[in-house]
């Protein structure tokens, strides 16, 4: 009965919220507060951009969005559902995605077979005992993330190989397994040529209308062209929000983060 | 092989990508009989292949899962005293006499059952809490075993302990009880092979590697964790069936600190990276115990001193190759394939 109870719940909350909704996000690490009271939603499909110079709070923001620890106080809700005590498994089961500022993959194997690990975390067959056959959908459906992400020529190259430049493209095809819903991407452009940064544009502005993202970016260039609304973080607090327009010709903004040369990225 | 016309590669088959190497290594062992005694079939070989696959249930989680745990020896010893409790022994008071059909199984699944609890404890743990926690298990058991007279009958423990007599084969003639460890320990170096490309093999492989990411992507860790140790489990729990019927006997001595330690020593001596090491390390390991005593002898040594051969052998492979005598192959095997001249690999 209470299985059935959880279920509609969760029926009940599906498409009738937002994408996210953090209400009152605390997160202390001792007697500091790396964010502070954060309040924001993101809705279905929005793109969004947080902006703010280092130690701003926004990535213990994603940490905590995704579980990887929880938060000190607040609610954070996903697609309507209370998540706030959930494992960061259980939230990646419901559509979450990430990202990290600096690779986490699978040094030991190949490309293949981290977006292969990535497209089975998010489906069935987890524990399966079975090696997986060729034609295997979920191999399919590795393969063209693969591809999409450009890394088809290394497909069967250890992970530890790869440039720089690859390990941050593969780190976005295993953001993209799965049915993403909502993609969490710290810093990815961080250290790409010219040439991949426009790659990583044409990735994040081609993702189909339901995939919602909220990307943390030092380089404007790439912040501004791919997100719809801004929000400036400052001192781990939500200092402003708005259009990207709206953002850049902000006086408070410009003098605070614009001007002060804060554009380095570490 | 198929003609290969026109110029038409055609694709090897699963069997001829085999290096020829596996063919000479796996011919020797089936003709082994034909070449060595009963001494060495049943006890070099017997024993190798059945240390083997207790060192393999550590490497697979050490190696593929990156958890170092003590206890395999402790759960093949399960297994061992349960095959003695369930099955018969000379201890009739206690040994209930079930058959074979039953008590096998029987014991598989307790020894597994054990190791999987053990392992839900463990996996909250890493590095060297995991070896604390596993150990303190180990040695728990090892005096609650020593102690208990109603079900383990302390310090005598069984014996008697035979194994059944399946298809009119005494499995204990040493032409039998080798081809038994061997086919044993293949299946289980086989299945650890095949489970490593599972879905699940490389999903524990991403746990060893990266714990926070797996979590990022779906994976729950600490159910692939505790999984891995009951996969591990079943290896070390036939290792310890194989074990009780070789020395017809189990006692609180086949699970002390020492033993447990031993199987640590094999894996690493022969290397955790892949499933073929901890045989390896089983077959130092056994040589050294059964002829070093007389060679010491042979020299005026008390025979005893075997140990401090193998653990000075321990510590220059932790030295020299971390990786054990497997990574030791390798690199030699990679500086033959160099190029005296260019450097490169040809």
């Amino acid at each position: 009965m209470r299985r059935a109870d959880a279920i509609a719940d969760r029926l009940g909350a599906v498409g009738s919220g937002n994408a996210l909704e953090l209400r009152g996000i605390t997160k202390m690490f001792g007697a500091l507060a790396a964010i502070s009271d954060v309040t924001l939603t993101v809705r279905p499909g929005e793109r969004r951009a947080v902006l703010g110079s280092n130690g701003a709070g926004k990535t213990t923001l994603f940490n905590c969005v995704t579980g990887d620890f929880l938060p000190t106080s607040g609610t954070i809700r996903l697609f309507g559902e209370d998540v706030t005590n959930f494992p960061a498994h259980e939230r990646i089961r419901r559509g979450l995605r990430r990202t990290y500022q600096i690779s986490l993959l699978f040094g030991g194997l190949s490309v293949r077979d981290n977006v292969y690990l990535a497209c089975r975390g998010v489906s069935r067959g987890r524990f399966s005992l079975i090696r997986p056959r060729r034609g295997e959908a979920l191999m399919a459906r590795a393969e063209e993330l693969i591809e999409a992400v450009h890394l088809g020529d290394v497909r069967d190259s250890l992970v530890a190989s790869l440039s720089y430049g690859q390990q941050r493209q593969l780190e976005i095809a295993l953001a993209l397994a799965g049915a993403p819903r909502l993609i969490l991407f710290d810093e990815p452009a961080a250290g790409l040529s010219p040439t991949e940064r426009a790659d990583l544009v044409a990735i994040l502005t081609g993702l189909p209308a339901h995939i919602g993202f909220i990307i943390i970016e030092h380089d404007m260039d790439v912040a501004l062209r791919v997100a719809q609304t801004v929000t400036m973080m400052h001192n781990g607090r939500i200092f402003k929000e708005g259009s990207p327009e709206e953002i850049e010709n902000d006086p408070e903004v410009q003098e605070l983060y614009l001007g002060d040369g804060s554009h380095a990225h570490g | 092989m198929a003609l290969a016309a026109d110029g038409l590669q055609v694709a090897p088959t699963r069997v001829e990508r085999i290096p020829a190497a596996y063919w000479v290594v796996g011919a020797l062992l089936l003709i082994m009989p034909l070449l060595a005694n009963d001494f060495v079939l049943f006890q070099v070989f017997g024993w190798t292949f059945i240390m083997g696959l207790i060192a393999l249930s550590l490497m697979f989680l050490a190696g593929y899962g990156g958890m170092v745990s003590l206890i395999q020896m402790t759960v093949a010893g399960v297994a061992g005293y349960m095959t003695a409790i369930l099955g018969s022994s000379g201890v009739e008071q206690i040994s209930l006499g079930l058959p074979w059909y039953v008590y096998i199984p029987a014991a598989i699944a307790i020894a597994t059952l054990f190791g999987t609890l053990v392992g839900a404890l463990a996996v909250r743990t890493e590095g060297i809490y995991t070896i604390m926690i596993t150990l303190a298990i180990g040695s728990a058991f090892y005096y609650f075993a020593k102690q208990n007279y109603g079900i383990f009958n302390g310090y005598t423990g069984f014996n008697l302990v035979v194994p059944p007599d399946l298809f009119g084969v005494d499995w204990r003639q040493p032409i039998a009880f080798y081809y038994l460890t061997l086919g044993c320990a293949v299946l289980g170096y086989l299945a650890v092979l095949y489970v490593a490309r599972a879905p699940f093999g490389l999903a524990l492989q991403g746990v060893r590697d990266n714990p926070r990411r797996m979590a990022a992507l779906g994976f729950n860790v600490t159910a692939h964790r505790i999984l891995a140790y009951s996969l591990a489990s079943v290896l070390a729990a036939v290792g310890g069936i194989l074990l009780v019927w070789q020395n017809a006997q189990i006692s609180p001595g086949t699970v002390g600190i020492p033993v447990v330690i031993d199987v640590l020593v094999i894996a690493v001596v022969g290397g955790l990276r892949h499933p073929i090491g901890p045989f390896i390390g089983a077959l130092i390991y056994v040589l050294l115990r059964t002829f070093t005593p007389d060679v010491l002898a042979a020299f005026g040594q008390s025979g005893e001193r075997y140990k401090l051969l193998i653990g000075l052998g321990f510590l220059l492979v932790v030295f020299f190759s971390p990786d054990g005598v497997l990574g030791l192959w390798e690199r030699w095997r990679a500086r033959r394939r160099r190029d005296p001249l260019k450097g490169a690999a040809q």
